[in-house]
Parts: structure tokens; C-alpha cells; sequence
């Protein structure tokens, strides 16, 4: 059977999801299941299969027990409706929600970005500035000296002010 | 101002224009907030809605920007404003589809638009014609440096702002930018696009975002990891990397199309031209679909004399909503139909054939 997607590769990997209680089967080589998210684990040892199995009886069990005591929301609530019920979950929630916030943000679990009362501002000459001096890097590394020495014009065109 | 004062504007970014027009449509940045003290909306009775409404809605009136917008109780909406305003992009489909005490503020401009009680209390979003991150990004960051001292935002400190749901958390920031790719389309190449994008955890989507197809060519990029990277990392992929060479593809496609395969593409342009100038009656799909391939003809130069501003206008002109806020009564889809083939063939009927 040929890949669903690409047409062109082996099916391998066989999908069946449910929506809304229908049953959808999509048949994917692996190169595609992975491009759609879908992890392919090769030689995997029977060891490995137990202990994933064990860990998850233990951690869904676990799962049903939690329950934030500020709005009320279990976790098994919230797997089923995907919205999360207070801010307090988020410390209610501890561990099962951090690998799940982990598998949704691609494996970041902390925030980088701004506080409150913080200001981040973009200066739009500064950033021509840098894009130019990238392209100015890249130009000379492939030795197009033309396109450099335009690109190094506009750059001092910048500076004046 | 009102919805209606809508109809008779274009607004800012959907005149069409701006850097990268001929590939980039616009540049939206959205932040995604909630109120501290409060439950998120899946656990608010009507009260607490009521009051984080009440809340928002003077933190955002107190200030210049805010007392500038004009406010739209979404909750006592016809159906056929609601409709309106997720065609201008002005609100989700969510928030029109959704229930109980909820609106929005929008500028003058319609480039900001405050959705209160959406799937967050709060979701700030400001939209800029063309690839334009920057100034969108200084705009945003106006509004929340300016609502922040006045509303307790709920932050976290290891997840930084929540969110009802936590593929939004962190940041809260979602950047998308609407691209128009029918050149890639035509050759075939935009599944290695979509692939590349997915790589890099990017989501790719219809015209009107989440579960929206893509019609008409119409593509919306957006980034799906909100947490673990800063605003500015966020930004920098989309200005640096990702948009420049979806737009550098797309523009090599165009080439490729009008050097190697003139005849056909002036064949497609020039039917599309014909059809939208001469069809009674037309579907929005099928309008959307004509629109982009005569898009593609003006910006290629094989269409001369239409400017691109009354396409632009066109696409937004020819949805349901408009149409029937234009007509003054509710259209069934055939009356749609034919209304919409006739607001076409009066805005084209200036630009006769035989005038290349």
C-alpha cells in the first residue's frame, strides 16, 4: 500500500482516528507520520513497552485524584474539554500538566519571555541594520561582490543620520 | 462609529499594499491575557463574566487608545454583524459563535481589536497591511504597557502568562501572517512549503484561521510554540526566516510562470477577468478563486490596467455578510449569488476589455 500522503513511499505506519465517533483510517509512510506528528519508535525492547505501561496505570491513576481545589476542575475534566478551569490548575495540575505543556511546546516547559510591567520594543532601523549585515556576511561568504557592495552602500546610508 | 461606518471604509490593512504586497497580505500579532482573581470562562457563572466585562471594558476606556475604539456588544449582535466582523477579521469565529456576556473594542483604523471574553478574558490583536511585524508588534506592546498597571494579568512564574489553554501559555503571542501563494499553488510546490513550515512547528492555515480551508489561495502562517522562547525569538524566525523565503519561493514560481509558461498563465488570468466581468451569479468560492488568479495577473503585469486596491477590496466586498448589509436585508445563497456577481461586474465594468 502506497503512503496516503506523499503517494510515493510505503505505507507503514497505520492510523486510526476517531472523530466525533467515526472511525478515520490514514495510512502513512514513516517520513510523513513523523512530518504529522506522529512519533515512530523503532526496536522497541518489551522491557521498555512494561515499564511505559506500568508508569502510565500508575500516573493515570494519579491523574483521576487531582482536582484544583480553587475551581474544582479534575484532571480528567480537563483532558476532555482541553480548556483548563482556573490559573490555579497550573500548580494543581503539577506534573501530568508539565509533560503535557512539554509535548504541546515542543519540549519548553519554562517561559522566556516578558513580566509584567515589562516593555519590549522593536526599532525598525535596527533591525534593517541587522538583516543587512547578514545578507552582507552571506553575499561575501559566496563571494558575490556585487550585491556586497550594495549591500554595504545601504548600510551607510544607515549610519547618517 | 458603528459597524455600519464599517461598510463604508476599507480600513487600514485591508486596502491591500504595504511591504511585500505582492505576497503578503497582512501581518497580525495577537497577545492572550486573563484576570487575575478570576476563574478562566469554561468555569465563570454569568456574574463573573459580567464583571470581567465591566473590568476590562473601563481599564480599556480609561486610557487615550481605548476612548478612540468603539465597542460592540457581541452577546446582542445580529448574527449578520458578527459575521461581518470575522469577515474583516475583527473577531474570531469563536467569538461569534460562541455564548454569554462578551464583545469587542475596535480602533478606527480596524487595525486594533480587543476581543473581551473570548477563549481568554482578554486577546489584543493588531493587524497590519503586508509583512509589517514591526510597527504591529510597537502597537501591541503600547496597549499592554498601557493596560497592564491598570489590570492584575494572571502570571506564573515558571509559565508566564496563562491561558485557558496551555498550547497558548507563556508569551500568549500568536503571529500570523496572510500570505497569497497562488504561483506555488499552480506548480505544485506548496506541500514542500507546508512541510518546511511544519518542521519548524509552524501552523499553517485557511483564510478565516483554525479549521478554515484554504481557498483561493489564501494562506495563513502562524507559530505554534508560545512558551520557552521570547517575543522577540518569535518575531525574528517569522521576519528573518520563515516569511523572506516563502516569499523568495513564491516569487520564483511567478517568474518561472510568466518566462516558461506565458501562454497558460495569461489564459488563466484572462479567463478569470472574463468570468468575474461577465457571470450572474457567483459563489464566494468561486469568487475567491477568480480574484486570486486576476491578483496574480495585475501583480505579474499581464493584467495593466486594474489596480490592485479594487481587487483587494473586492475579496472582502464579496463576502456573505457585506452583502448583505450592503443590500439592507437578509440574501438566501442564491440571492447572494447574484448579488455578488453584480457587485463585482460594477466594480470591474470601468476597466473594459481590450484596454491591455
Amino acid at each position: 500500500m502506497l503512503c496516503q500522503m506523499c503517494k510515493k513511499r510505503t505505507a507503514t505506519v497505520h492510523l486510526t482516528d476517531l472523530l466525533k465517533d467515526e472511525k478515520h483510517e490514514r495510512h502513512l509512510c514513516e517520513e510523513c507520520a513523523s512530518a504529522e506528528g506522529v512519533a515512530v519508535k523503532q526496536n522497541v525492547s518489551l522491557n521498555d513497552v512494561l515499564n511505559s505501561f506500568l508508569a502510565s496505570q500508575s500516573s493515570v491513576q494519579a491523574m483521576a485524584h487531582l482536582k484544583c481545589p480553587e475551581c474544582g476542575i479534575t484532571f480528567m475534566e480537563f483532558r476532555n474539554q482541553g480548556l483548563l478551569g482556573c490559573p490555579h490548575d497550573y500548580d494543581a495540575f503539577e506534573q501530568p500538566l508539565e509533560a503535557l505543556i512539554a509535548r504541546a511546546q515542543d519540549g519548553h516547559v519554562r517561559h522566556a519571555g516578558k513580566s509584567p510591567g515589562q516593555v519590549i520594543e522593536v526599532d525598525p532601523v535596527q533591525q534593517e541594520r541587522q538583516r543587512l549585515q547578514r545578507e552582507l556576511r552571506e553575499a561575501v561568504q559566496c563571494e558575490d561582490y556585487e550585491q556586497a557592495a550594495k549591500l554595504r552602500d545601504r548600510l551607510e546610508e544607515l549610519k547618517r543620520p | 462609529m458603528t459597524i455600519d461606518d464599517l461598510l463604508q471604509s476599507s480600513g487600514e490593512w485591508l486596502a491591500g499594499g504595504g511591504p511585500m504586497g505582492d505576497v503578503v497580505i497582512s501581518s497580525r500579532v495577537r497577545l492572550a491575557r486573563n484576570v487575575e482573581g478570576f476563574p478562566f470562562l469554561s468555569r465563570a457563572t454569568a456574574e463573573q463574566r459580567r464583571n470581567i466585562e465591566q473590568l476590562l471594558f473601563q481599564a480599556i476606556h480609561a486610557c487615550d487608545f481605548g476612548r478612540q475604539t468603539f465597542y460592540v456588544n457581541i452577546e446582542k449582535s445580529e448574527p449578520v454583524d458578527r459575521q461581518l466582523l470575522v469577515e474583516r477579521h475583527l473577531i474570531s469565529r469563536q467569538h461569534a459563535d460562541g455564548e454569554g456576556c462578551r464583545g469587542v473594542a475596535i480602533s478606527p483604523t480596524e487595525t486594533l481589536s480587543l476581543m473581551i471574553n473570548e477563549e481568554d478574558h482578554l486577546r489584543m490583536q493588531v493587524l497590519r497591511r503586508g509583512m509589517n511585524l514591526d510597527e504591529a508588534w510597537n502597537e501591541i506592546m503600547l496597549v499592554d504597557r498601557t493596560l497592564e498597571p491598570a489590570v492584575d494579568f494572571a502570571f506564573h512564574k515558571q509559565y508566564g502568562y496563562l491561558t485557558a489553554c496551555p498550547t497558548n501559555v507563556g508569551t500568549g503571542l500568536r503571529v500570523s501572517v496572510m500570505l497569497h501563494l497562488p504561483a506555488l499553488k499552480l506548480t505544485n510546490e506548496l506541500e514542500k512549503m507546508f512541510r518546511a513550515a511544519r518542521d519548524m512547528r509552524l501552523a499553517v492555515r485557511g483564510l478565516y484561521g483554525e479549521g478554515t480551508e484554504a481557498i483561493g489561495d489564501f494562506f495563513q502562517v502562524s507559530n505554534q510554540i508560545t512558551l520557552g522562547q521570547s517575543e522577540e525569538e518569535i518575531l525574528d524566525s517569522f521576519k528573518m526566516n520563515v516569511i523572506p523565503s516563502i516569499v523568495n519561493y513564491e516569487r520564483q514560481a511567478r517568474t518561472m510562470l510568466k518566462t516558461d509558461k506565458s501562454a497558460a498563465l495569461q489564459d488563466r488570468v484572462w479567463r478569470a477577468l472574463g468570468l468575474l466581468q461577465n457571470a450572474r451569479a457567483i459563489s464566494t468560492d468561486e469568487a475567491l478563486y477568480l480574484l486570486s488568479h486576476l491578483r496574480l495577473g495585475i501583480v505579474l503585469e499581464c493584467v495593466k490596467h486594474i489596480d490592485l486596491q479594487t481587487i483587494s477590496e473586492l475579496f472582502i466586498a464579496t463576502q456573505s455578510a457585506h452583502l448583505q448589509k450592503r443590500s439592507g436585508h437578509l440574501l438566501d445563497d442564491q440571492g447572494r449569488s447574484v448579488a455578488r456577481a453584480e457587485l463585482i461586474r460594477d466594480r470591474l465594468a470601468r476597466y473594459r476589455p481590450g484596454e491591455n
